[in-house]
């Protein structure tokens, strides 16, 4: 038992697991035999049996069984049951569209019922559903009150509200100008951007994946993989000091962790190139301003002529395009900082102090 | 049981109901119509609805469970005001009273349940919509003002964090509100508020920056307390409903629920 939970604790280790998700979520995405009555049952087991051992383990409960975490595990549930639900019901649609029926949806949208009673009746009983559910909820589970604000005791770990332990999360890997100001303002921006972008004229107001694989896969990606893994990371598996402890370990307040990481300027100019760091900002972080604009300014640019992506350059447009590309590189920045950050040790691509300007 | 009914009858007969509600229980398709119509609550929906749109396996529900929550986050932050006062000295011992001392004890409980819930309902809502593809035209304006309320409901959620004045609090906004210290421009250590400069004085120092007007001082404390409050009670809200509105007037306008074309 002890040697299952170390391998878990070493499993679930960012770089062992931020990559087991990526192919997962591949994997996932693309097996249709788990969008089934059968495959979501035996996630829900699979998921269920997880949970449920692992609460025998007293490390494990007393994180997950904090009364703020609660509705994490609610929404790791919902989200998951809800994924499956989307993904069901698109692919019956693909099936039907395959063979040449009409999707569930348009077989019923021509029809029209009164509002009164069927819509009428239905919020009722959601409401009284909700209501009991919310007064089971809060006489069970007593709202947290700690103890009386003092400015000068910080806890150790000092966590923002659960829904921003994402962006949290990205201070690991990130200067707070990107992790808690640009990136949230971005994600907002592109969320905004969403329905400009996006030309697909299919797939309006029925479920699909066939006829959306491109933005289905993206908005995943950026929803489950990034947004509520990082969430679940920085609620459950980040302890004192920010650092990562494994479902099962202990939340101990001397772990050390060694801080080696270095500028991407000091692995060029003192590793590769033997000479010491310019002292003008410039000349010293002019690699990482390259890479930047490159990744920036000439990879969109070059994006619109390769063969994947030339037909989305040619269904949208350029501003469309270049638009969608820049979101798209941005939230990209993120799973190529941790990987840099887990391979290279890379502490900031451009590391101008002088302004305040990290990436 | 003649007599239970002959009291309906007669309720129902009455100046009173009548005079309120119009209809009565609807029986045929006329009343059921006029239903929607002559009633304020009920006339956020329209007259008929697509089959497709009642199931709840395309809806999910979750919008109206958003809504719902957004009411009971009303209801209960309404009562828990009746106790609360934002201020240090008071507002960690309104909280011990609430639990220890207050009537219906559960409604600290409710209000804060209710806000976790409202927050994931929303996402869940967007996931929707996403997968249904409903932003496509003509729902697009309407999907931006849903992303709007989503950054509503995160402020509505966040602002309240800090009330109960406990460690919880103090430390989750502490952590939340630094960030605003690095905004590009406007944050004292932000990326290029050294530039901003007048008669060589720096603008953008810590006494004037971004989280300087957020948390109303330079630590966090009385100020934050009741300016927080105002948004969350006040500020927020109020922008929230009247965004709510312009979304559920957008819903009808673009066509009702949406469904295949």
């Amino acid at each position: 038992m002890d040697a299952l939970k170390s391998f878990i604790n070493t499993l679930s280790y960012p770089w062992f697991s931020f990559t087991l998700s990526l192919v997962l979520f591949v994997a996932v995405v693309k097996l249709k035999k788990l969008w089934t009555h059968a495959g979501g049952w035996l996630m829900l087991a699979l998921i269920t049996v997880f949970f449920c051992g692992s609460m025998l383990d007293e490390n494990f409960r007393s994180v997950v069984a904090k009364p703020d975490n609660v509705p994490i595990v609610m929404m790791v549930y919902l989200t998951g049951y809800f994924w499956w639900l989307a993904m069901y019901k698109g692919i019956k649609n693909d099936q039907a569209i395959e063979a040449g029926a009409p999707t569930f949806e348009k077989s019923e949208s021509e029809d029209k019922v009164f509002t009164w009673p069927d819509l009428v009746f239905s919020e009722l009983i959601c409401m009284v559903v909700l209501t009991v559910g919310m007064v089971v909820w809060s006489i069970v589970l007593k709202a947290p009150l700690e103890e009386p604000a003092n400015l000068s005791v910080a806890p150790n770990p000092s966590k923002a509200p659960w829904y921003f332990l994402g962006l949290q999360e990205m201070l690991v890997y990130f200067d707070p100008w990107m992790a808690g100001v640009v990136l949230p303002g971005l994600i907002i921006v592109g969320l905004m951007a969403i329905p400009y972008i996006d030309t697909n004229p299919k797939g309006n107001g029925y479920y699909t994946f066939k006829e959306r694989k491109s933005e289905i896969f993206l908005f995943l990606f950026g929803y489950i993989v990034l947004w509520v893994q990082l969430i679940v990371i920085g609620t459950f598996l980040r302890g004192p000091n920010w650092n990562f402890f494994g479902p099962y370990e202990f939340w101990d307040i001397n772990k050390i962790e060694p801080l080696v990481n270095i500028d991407l300027s000091e692995i060029i100019w003192i590793k590769l190139l033997g000479v010491g760091l310019p002292s003008h900002w410039l000349p010293r972080e002019i690699f990482g301003i390259i890479l930047m604009i490159g990744y920036f300014v000439v990879l969109p640019v070059a994006m619109s002529k390769m063969k994947y992506f030339k037909r989305f350059y040619d269904e949208m447009g350029g501003p469309r395009f270049y638009t969608g590309a820049t979101l798209f590189l941005t939230m990209m920045l993120l799973p190529i900082k941790m990987y840099a950050r887990w391979v290279f040790n890379l502490k900031y691509i451009v590391h101008i102090q002088e302004f305040f300007f990290n990436i | 049981m003649k007599q239970l009914q002959d009291l309906q009858k007669a309720i129902v007969k009455s100046q009173i109901w009548k005079s309120i509600f119009r209809v009565g229980i609807p029986t045929d398709n006329r009343k059921r119509a006029l239903a929607m119509l002559g009633n304020v609550v009920l006339h956020l929906h329209p007259i008929k609805v697509k089959k497709s749109g009642l199931r709840m396996s395309y809806t999910w529900c979750m919008g109206g469970t958003a809504f719902f929550l957004f009411l009971v986050e009303t209801i209960t932050g309404l009562l828990l005001m009746f106790y609360y006062r934002p201020t240090v000295e008071y507002a960690y011992f309104d909280m011990v009273d609430l639990r220890e001392v207050a009537a219906f004890g559960i409604m600290r409980e409710l209000h804060r349940w209710a806000a976790h819930a409202m927050v994931i309902a929303v996402w869940l809502h967007m996931f929707r919509v996403f997968m249904t593809g409903s932003y496509k035209p003509p729902r697009e304006f309407n999907w931006n003002v849903g992303v709007i309320l989503l950054v509503l409901t995160l402020l509505l959620s966040f602002t309240g964090y800090l009330l109960p004045w406990d460690q919880l609090a103090v430390w989750a906004i502490t952590v939340g509100s630094n960030m605003a210290r690095a905004t590009p421009l406007l944050g004292a250590e932000g990326p290029g508020a050294a530039f901003l400069t007048l008669g060589g004085e720096k603008l953008i120092h810590v006494g004037s920056d971004a989280r300087f007007g957020l948390i109303a001082g330079r630590t966090i404390g009385g100020g934050t307390l009741i300016r927080f409050y105002v948004l969350h009670c006040l500020g927020i809200p109020f922008v929230a409903a009247c965004l709510m509105a312009v979304h559920f007037w957008r819903v009808r306008k673009d066509g009702g629920i949406s469904g295949p074309v």
